[in-house]
């Protein structure tokens, strides 16, 4: 099964990057040989075989919920872009055909 | 002056022969002599790195810590409080972070002292160091050619004597695999075995911090220092910790040493084969008993870690929006934010990896790729654990060829992933493993790699000693660098 430019435009965008026309006539080829790659898995009987996605048997650890020191606002938002009365600002969302 | 070991540089503080200034003096000095060209270091701190041997050269409290005035190099994905950290990606080019990890925070207390941060692969994302987006590393062994990656300029600060050791991250054999390029050791932890609290994430269920070093006995110090429970990473383990240079020196009479029967051997180049064909029979001519092991699923290996790495690293990289941290373009909405900025700070490399692991992910593809992966990675681990119940350490190469020429692979990303096939199946299985210096190739370093049984790091580093101890194979000078 080949990935075509539409899928991997398609897939970028969910990946919310956006792809210059030159990286996607570059990528499209190499995605292909590598997801062809992958395709050797295809040929192996997995049925019934547990799925891992951690390799070592982990239960959920919690900690007690007590309040404790943290980064103080100032240190928060030092590395922040843009910010404006202790808030990191951003530019507007519903405007300029954001969330299309 | 021959470049001295840890354990050398230790000895010679507690005498009070030298002080840590003078460590930290000599590996300034050769940064500053070869890393023009070696291009090693994305930042080096004289100042700090000064201030704080000296700290250590006056204060009481430290006499009797265990890395007393060792100075070291971090990866650049291991964040350190005011000291900018990039993770060699545009996107965090102006990234100071505001802690420290926990292996930063452990050498600290071991009274180490670091003196800079180390180019990588962009997040780790490749094995030669090439993807960084600020500069490319040469190997110390050939000024042509790829240090290794994506843990290179680590690699390359321990081989080139600039560092006795340095700190790096192993995914898919990004610590081993340059360790065996640069001819240093290098060692993967067990995963969960070293805090991956301030890590930057790549692919979380396989990330592992681990050292570069000279020797196995040095790593063993270093790994006293960095391994053990941490509250802040809920997957660090509570395994108890040994002390790892104990019973190093035990020799390996009858350590069962398992080789792979059909190892997958395409593209293993003969010198690459033969090095590591005589140091098994150093290490049976020692008193190991050779055995033979099946690993029958070793040839979907890279496969499946193509598959997990990039689907975590998808996730995992969802971060980086231009919100709180790191670069923002400019953009008149909130989305075409995003979009800009992340298209503009992240590489090729990192971004096809985010594509290959949204789209593995995606609905409609996520059984055929995601879930199969994650199905023979079970399968994977369960050869390793069949292969245990035989053997006590399995040994290959660490990787099928020396290191490659700069920008030989760079256009073909599948040539490329190739060259993690011996690497990657440790990580998979969250096992230890390491990379020792066993040869020369066309004047190029080989690494034999030995894969231990979960936190049995112990056996890996006995069985790398013993081998250091014998091993008689000519070790030329690096054409780059002050090591001797």
């Amino acid at each position: 099964m080949k990935i075509t430019d539409e899928t991997v435009s398609h897939v970028a965008k969910l990946a919310r990057l956006w792809l210059h026309p030159q990286e996607l006539s570059q990528l499209v080829p190499q995605l292909n040989d590598i997801l062809e790659y992958a395709a050797k898995l295809q040929s192996v009987s997995l049925d019934g075989v547990e799925p891992t996605s951690h390799p070592f048997h982990e239960v959920n650890v919690v900690r007690s919920d007590v309040p404790r020191e943290s980064l103080s606002r100032e240190e928060a938002l030092r590395n922040a872009p843009d910010q404006d009365q202790g808030m990191v600002r951003v530019p507007a969302v519903l405007e300029g055909g954001g969330g299309a | 002056m021959r470049t001295p070991t840890v354990k050398e540089i230790l000895r010679s503080i507690s005498a009070g022969e030298t002080r840590a200034r003078d460590w930290v003096e000599h590996s300034l000095r050769a940064i500053r002599e070869v890393d023009g060209r070696l291009k090693a270091f994305l930042l080096v701190d004289e100042e700090q790195a000064l201030a704080a041997a000296d700290r250590i050269d006056r204060a009481k409290m430290y006499q009797n810590a265990p890395l007393r005035g060792v100075p070291y190099a971090a990866k650049d994905n291991i964040v350190t409080r005011g000291v900018r950290t990039t993770a060699a990606s545009r996107i965090l080019e102006n990234y100071i972070p505001p802690y420290n990890a926990t292996v930063i925070d452990k050498l600290q207390q071991a009274a180490a002292v670091m003196v800079g941060k180390t180019n990588m692969d962009e997040f780790a994302m490749g094995s030669s160091t090439e993807t960084s987006a600020f500069q490319k590393t040469a190997n110390p062994y050939g000024e042509d050619r790829v240090p290794g990656g994506s843990s290179g300029g680590s690699a390359a600060a321990v081989a080139a004597g600039l560092v006795p050791f340095a700190l790096g991250s192993d995914t898919g054999g990004s610590i081993r695999q340059p360790a065996a390029f640069t001819g240093c050791f290098g060692m993967k932890p067990t995963y969960g075995r070293v805090s991956r609290y301030g890590l930057i994430a790549f692919a979380s269920s396989l990330d592992q911090i681990g050292p570069f070093t000279r020797t196995a006995e040095d790593a063993a110090l270093v790994l006293n220092a960095i391994c053990g429970h941490d509250p802040l990473d809920s997957t660090s383990s509570r395994q108890p910790v040994p002390n790892f240079a104990d019973g190093i020196d035990r020799g390996v009479k009858g350590v069962r040493v398992g080789i792979v029967r059909h190892l997958p051997e395409e593209g293993l180049e003969p010198g690459v084969k033969a090095a590591v064909h005589r140091a098994i029979q150093q290490l049976e001519a020692e008193g190991a008993e050779i055995v033979e092991i099946e690993l029958p699923h070793m040839e979907y290996a890279v496969a499946t870690y193509y598959l997990i790495a990039p689907a975590e690293a998808s996730s995992n990289l969802a971060r980086y929006d231009g919100v709180r941290y790191g670069r923002r373009a400019e953009a008149s909405s909130l989305l075409e934010m995003y979009e800009r900025s992340r298209s503009e700070g992240f590489g090729m490399e990192v971004k096809r990896r985010i594509i290959i692991g949204t789209y593995a992910l995606s609905s409609g593809y996520y059984d055929a790729y995601y879930k199969r992966a994650q199905q023979m990675r079970t399968l994977i681990r369960q050869d390793y654990e069949r292969a245990f119940e035989a053997c006590d350490v399995i040994v290959m190469p660490t990787a099928p060829t020396t290191a490659f020429k700069l920008g030989e692979k760079l256009d073909n990303p599948l040539q490329m992933y190739l060259n993690d096939i011996y690497t990657i199946p440790a990580n998979l299985a969250g096992l230890p493993g390491a990379s020792v210096p066993c040869g020369f190739a066309d004047g190029l370093p080989v690494g034999l790699q030995l894969i231990g049984r979960p936190f049995d790091e112990a056996t890996i580093l006995r069985v790398a000693h013993a081998y250091e101890q014998v091993r008689d194979f000519a070790w030329p000078k690096p054409v780059l660098g002050v090591a001797e």
